[in-house]
């Protein structure tokens, strides 16, 4: 066992405890605890504001596989990976202060709280809430085997006990912080990425011999490496092109990116949060995969891309400083893993029970609840990883793509379009699942159609389904002000 | 309070920035990415050691996106409450 590297891994662990059981004890005397516990009292300030969406977004595939992938790619990777610096403004910028005003106005808590005020339907609520718990239950449920394969590679221990190690520490300050528990450590945890990826961006150029130097080995390697079109010239532009919807704009329609939208306490934060947000994607994006490219001449010859990271770190970086560093990817994972869980739970307890199975429930029975419930689905989710079934690979393959193509419409023309009514909300929906399941398959097995990401169609489609059902049952202008 | 409540004319407003700041982002990433990443190898130029069509679509083309974030959220985005008490006060 590795101790030099595990030293600062838990001292980074104990710390975030340490957040977490202090926002607790603020959560105790808090007058209203579900838009507390789900919400954080919507008085995040910007520095947080950012930092907790670029955390939530930034996953294991963010700092294991994208750098992974890259370097096996190349350039063409880091190109295709720099898409999401769009994330870092859209989100805020298209949602924005309309979503923040009518979330107040409707008291949404949650993004289905939003859509049931705007659509008034329960077949959308009910529709959304499913569509949230499968779905973002098995991407929650990946994160967790990939936390610990980190755990497992970094400690030696045995992949269960990673696990359960993994779990214990993020169920305990989900369940007694809440929203503002995750989202104060994800502003820790976004600094620690930051800074962690800067360090190691640096060893790395210095081991190479700087950059000129590394990108002479590339080309002597494989020219390709240092084109657009990856290392075997098999990344067209139209493929790389349509990662713009899955990890760029289409990221508008993740619930637990937007419901993030509706947190902060006013425009100040919001502003601060869209400067403070777009840097920090841009800065971790660039780094990480660049990182990922520059591994290769130094460390040729690792087959499994997730690994490309912590060996990276272990052979340029001195061990404790390795152990920092790769608390970045531990924090990602983490930070992830504990904003699905809290939007599972909230879906939950929030869209489905106090809406429709016992709406005069206590403040009492709540918050009991709450805990409850959170505390379930983190159990529930370790015992399904402990050996993960087929099924929860399959759905997770789809989960943010499926999403997305879900939720983009009803949500964004639901703010600014006035004709939009709950047909054309709940027809949207289903032929964003529905075509999104569909064209899978079908990419599977005649490679994609027309050469683009699967996400792109689906999400076009459920635009058309949208305007289409809208416009032709019922068809009657919002009014916003009511 | 109608439909015309003076806060979403911003909010619109804003929205449709950041819509344009999308496109301009794509067409310069893909501009450059594509218009100088497809000669071949040998006529690369280099920036800081990097491929250049690579330095001018992602390292530039952040650094221009970051300042023009930066540009419209200090001179063209206004700031306006959110709460519906605080707007009554007006």
């Amino acid at each position: 066992m590795n101790y030099a590297v595990l030293i600062p891994m838990i001292i980074f662990l104990i710390l975030i405890f340490f957040i977490g059981y202090w926002s607790s004890r603020k959560l105790a005397s808090s007058s209203n605890f579900i838009s507390d516990y789900f919400l954080g009292g919507r008085e995040l300030g910007g520095f947080v504001l950012a930092m907790t969406m670029v955390a939530t977004y930034g996953s294991a595939s963010s700092f294991l596989g994208g750098p992974g992938t890259a370097y096996t790619m190349g350039f063409g990777w880091v190109l295709l990976a720099m898409t999401q610096v769009v994330t870092g403004y859209f989100v805020l910028m298209i949602l924005g202060k309309k979503f923040a005003i009518m979330a107040r106005r409707y008291k949404a808590v949650t993004m289905i709280d939003f859509l049931k005020a705007r659509y008034d339907s329960k077949a959308v609520v009910l529709l959304s809430a499913l569509s949230i718990i499968i779905f973002l239950f098995s991407a929650m449920a990946a994160q967790w085997i990939g936390g610990a394969r980190l755990i497992e590679s970094l400690t030696g221990l045995s992949y269960n006990s990673a696990l359960f190690l993994f779990a214990v520490s993020v169920l305990v300050y989900v369940t007694i912080g809440g929203f503002r528990a995750v989202a104060l450590t994800d502003a820790v945890q976004g600094a620690v990425m930051l800074v962690g990826t800067l360090i190691l961006l640096i060893a790395v150029i210095f081991a190479g011999g700087g950059i000129p130097n590394i990108v002479q080995d590339l080309i002597n390697e494989n020219p390709n490496l240092v084109t657009p079109y990856g290392a075997e010239g098999n990344l067209s532009a139209a493929y790389v092109s349509s990662f713009w919807i899955l990890v760029g704009v289409g990221v508008v329609g993740l619930p637990q990116i937007a419901v993030r939208a509706m947190s902060y306490k006013n425009s100040r934060s919001m502003h601060r949060a869209l400067i403070i947000g777009t840097l920090v994607t841009g800065i971790i994006m660039l780094n990480m995969h660049l990182i990922g490219v520059f591994a290769r001449p130094i460390l040729p010859g690792i087959d499994v891309g997730d690994k490309v990271i912590p060996l990276i770190a272990l052979e340029t970086l001195p061990a404790w400083l390795a152990g920092i560093v790769l608390a970045a990817p531990m924090a990602a994972i983490m930070s992830t893993v504990d904003s699905l869980l809290l939007i599972v739970s909230s879906s939950i307890v929030r869209d489905v029970y106090l809406n429709y199975i016992k709406p005069e429930a206590e403040l009492k029975t709540i918050k009991r609840i709450s805990f409850g419930v959170t505390a379930m689905l983190g159990i529930g989710v370790f015992l399904l990883a402990l050996d993960p079934p087929d099924l929860l690979i399959f759905l997770n393959l789809f989960a943010f793509g499926g999403l997305e193509a879900a939720f983009i419409w009803p949500v964004v023309l639901g703010l600014y379009w006035k004709w939009g009514n709950k047909y054309g909300a709940i027809a949207s929906m289903i032929t964003g699942i529905g075509t999104y399941i569909a064209l899978h398959f079908y990419n599977q097995e005649y490679g994609n159609l027309l050469g683009v990401h699967t996400v792109t169609f689906p999400v076009m489609l459920s635009l058309v389904a949208f305007i289409a059902f809208s416009l032709l049952i019922r068809r009657k202008a919002y009014d916003y002000a009511a | 309070m109608n439909e015309t409540d003076w806060r979403f004319k911003i909010a619109h407003r804003e929205a449709l920035i950041g819509v344009g700041l999308a496109l301009f982002n794509f067409v310069w990433w893909f501009g450059f990415a594509y218009g100088m990443g497809s000669a071949p190898v040998e006529e690369y130029t280099y920036v800081f050691g990097l491929p250049a069509w690579f330095f001018y679509s992602c390292v530039v083309g952040f650094l221009v996106i970051a300042v023009l974030v930066m540009v419209i959220v200090k001179f063209f985005f206004v700031g306006v409450p959110f709460e519906e008490e605080e707007e009554e006060k007006r």
